[in-house]
Order: structure tokens, then C-alpha cells, then sequence
């Protein structure tokens, strides 16, 4: 495998392994704000990993004289689009829920020790 | 003038989504790029002066790569953090307020995305110039303000 | 190459199962609409490598810009909805 396949190989991997976590982040946080946490970081940076790394292997071989590799390079550049859109969007998503929650009333969880 | 780089930069975005030339698929985007620009023309050009805006602009562009960083170590740290045997010792969740002394809106955007986006922390409510936080652990509580005021303070306000 | 693709689309899989189980039990609306919101940008995400173990990126891309938006204002959207009869349904959904 050349250089280029071991680094998309490493995206790939890295981004499949932040969305585990935030899956399991969701799964095992006590409260709801901190589900949140795991939900919109995890999400954000996973998303950009794995796109970065499908954008990165569409300009495997480029060739300036070639039709077809200009097209890839517009198909990676929209990729990257999806992961500009998504690193605004994800927060402010993450921001409304947040504070619908804080609206209606959900209580923080609280360590049973901190009473002093 | 604002409407005519509003139009030029949708024209742009067009001719990069649809990747097509025929007549047919241009004249579409020319009807669609000026039914966008009449209609929105002010959002993107919001202040009056050109310098400002300008400034504004290269602020927050060089302020995107550190905030990308500052994510890494955010997903970093919650990874550590979930995937810990004990994980209900480590975190010590808290509600805190502050106020901050960024003035303007971009400003005040930016500051509350990047709450969200950094070690341990997001944004719960913003209201004028009080923030509530929901900080995870008490060091990242501690931690604001701090730095990330600073900078954004330096790179888009004045 | 197709080998690591589609183990990543398998690791995604069992990340949308995990988010499902969220989804399903979760206690109250608030916490179901982040499962949601998870299982929306993993699918954006998947139907890109979808895309790419097809061979037709170029066609998969616009669908995936589509549903990027789609799962942001879905998202907006609900809570928005949700916050306009607040209260009731986070109490009757605790039980």
C-alpha cells in the first residue's frame, strides 16, 4: 500500500473509533446535559476524520490532463463543503437542544458528596 | 455592488455543485442565484464599512485551524473520560454563569460555538452578555473565560 | 482499499446500533431527538463510503449534502416543536 492509503487508512479508523465513543458516551453518561457533551464533540470531529479521509482517497492518482480527475477533485471539494456545513451546524444543533432542556427543567446530575 | 459579489459568489458555488455547461443548467443557477441575492442580499455583507467587515473575516478565518485543534483535544479528552472503568469519580458536573465583555454579535457566536466545541464544556443559554456554561469536569470550569476570550477578542473585536 | 471501507461502514454499523438503543429507551423526548441527531450525521457519513464502495461518489455526495441539511433542521425542528408543548410530554414520557 502506498503512503496515501496508510493515512486515509488512519482517518478512517480514528473516525470510526469517535463515533463508537459517542455512541458509548450517550450510553453511559449519567445525566442528559452530559450525553450532549459526548454527542456533539464526538460527532464534529468523527464526521470530519472519515470525510477528510473519503475526500483525501478521491484524489488518489491525479492527472492535470485528465477529465476525470478534475471532476474527482469537485467531488472532494464538496465533501469538504459537507464538513464545513457540519462543523457549524453540529454545535448550534447541540446548542438548541441544550437549551430547550434548560427551558423545560431538566436537572443537572449531581455528585451525592458535594452537600457541604 | 454588495449585490453584485452576493450574486458572483452564489454563481461560483453553483457552477461548483452542479458541475454541468450546457445552457440549460446555467441559465437555472442565473435564475436561482438572483432570486437568492434579491432576497437575502444583506446577510452576508451585515456591516456598513468595508475595512470591518474585511477584518472580521481574516479573524475568523485565522481563528478556524486553532479551533479545530482545541476539538481534537475536546474528543480526546471525552474519549478518555467515557471510556473510564470509573467514569462517575472523574466527572463532577456543574451549571456556572459568567459574563463576558464581547460586544459584538459574530463575536458572541463565536465565543458561545466555541464553549461548545472545546475540552468539557457547552454552552446552555446566552442571554445579552451572561452565559450559562455546563462545565463537565471542575477543571474545565475553571478554565473559563480564559484564553479563548482573549483571542477572539483580539482577532474580531476593534 | 474496499476491505478497510467496508470494515469502517461495519464500525459505523455498530455505532448506529448502540444510538438506536438510545433512541428506543431513552427516558425522556430530549434525550431520543440526540439519538436521533448521532444516528442522522452517522448516516450522512456512511452514505459517503456507501458511495464509495459503489463507485459513484460523485452521485452519493449530493445526497449526503442533502441529508446533512435535512438531520440539522430535523433536529431544529423538533426541539423547536417540542418546546411549544413543554413540560407535558417530558412528565408523561418518564414513567
Amino acid at each position: 500500500m502506498s503512503l496515501l492509503s496508510w493515512i486515509v487508512t488512519f482517518f478512517l479508523m480514528a473516525g470510526v473509533f469517535f463515533f463508537i465513543v459517542g455512541s458509548v458516551g450517550i450510553l453511559r453518561f449519567p445525566d442528559f446535559y452530559s450525553r450532549l457533551h459526548a454527542a456533539g464533540k464526538c460527532d464534529t470531529l468523527a464526521t470530519a476524520l472519515v470525510l477528510g479521509a473519503v475526500a483525501l482517497f478521491g484524489l488518489r492518482d491525479f492527472d492535470w490532463n485528465s477529465f476525470q480527475s478534475w471532476e474527482n477533485l469537485r467531488v472532494s471539494l464538496k465533501v469538504m463543503m459537507i464538513v464545513l456545513f457540519v462543523y457549524v451546524a453540529s454545535p448550534s444543533a447541540t446548542h438548541a437542544i441544550t437549551k430547550a432542556a434548560f427551558i423545560v427543567g431538566v436537572e443537572p446530575w449531581e455528585k451525592r458528596k458535594r452537600n457541604r | 455592488m454588495e449585490r453584485a459579489i452576493t450574486f458572483s459568489i452564489m454563481l461560483v458555488f453553483w457552477i461548483l455543485l452542479s458541475g454541468m455547461f450546457d445552457f440549460f443548467h446555467l441559465s437555472m443557477g442565473i435564475i436561482c442565484c438572483g432570486l437568492v441575492t434579491f432576497f437575502s442580499h444583506d446577510l452576508l455583507f451585515y456591516s456598513r464599512s468595508g475595512r470591518n467587515w474585511f477584518r472580521n473575516m481574516l479573524g475568523f478565518i485565522i481563528y478556524t485551524p486553532w479551533l479545530f485543534w482545541q476539538i481534537v483535544l475536546a474528543s480526546i479528552e471525552i474519549a478518555y473520560i467515557v471510556l473510564h472503568p470509573r467514569m462517575l469519580e472523574i466527572i463532577d458536573p456543574r451549571l456556572i454563569r459568567f459574563r463576558t465583555r464581547l460586544r459584538g454579535v459574530l463575536a458572541r457566536v463565536t465565543f458561545a460555538h466555541s464553549i461548545t466545541l472545546t475540552p468539557g464544556t457547552i454552552t446552555v443559554n446566552m442571554n445579552g452578555n451572561e452565559f450559562t456554561v455546563y462545565a463537565l469536569t471542575q477543571k474545565a470550569a475553571e478554565s473559563l473565560p480564559g484564553e479563548m476570550e482573549e483571542k477572539i477578542e483580539r482577532l474580531l473585536e476593534r | 482499499m474496499d476491505t478497510v471501507f467496508l470494515l469502517a461502514a461495519l464500525g459505523m454499523m455498530v455505532s448506529i446500533a448502540l444510538a438506536m438503543i438510545r433512541v428506543v429507551g431513552g427516558p425522556t423526548v430530549l434525550d431520543r431527538i440526540v439519538g436521533v441527531n448521532v444516528i442522522g450525521s452517522e448516516t450522512t457519513v456512511l452514505l459517503l463510503i456507501i458511495g464509495y464502495l459503489f463507485d459513484a461518489v460523485s452521485m452519493f455526495v449530493d445526497i449526503a449534502i442533502a441529508y446533512a441539511m435535512l438531520n440539522f433542521i430535523l433536529s431544529i425542528g423538533v426541539t423547536k416543536f417540542f418546546l411549544r408543548r413543554k413540560g407535558r410530554t417530558l412528565r408523561s414520557d418518564k414513567s
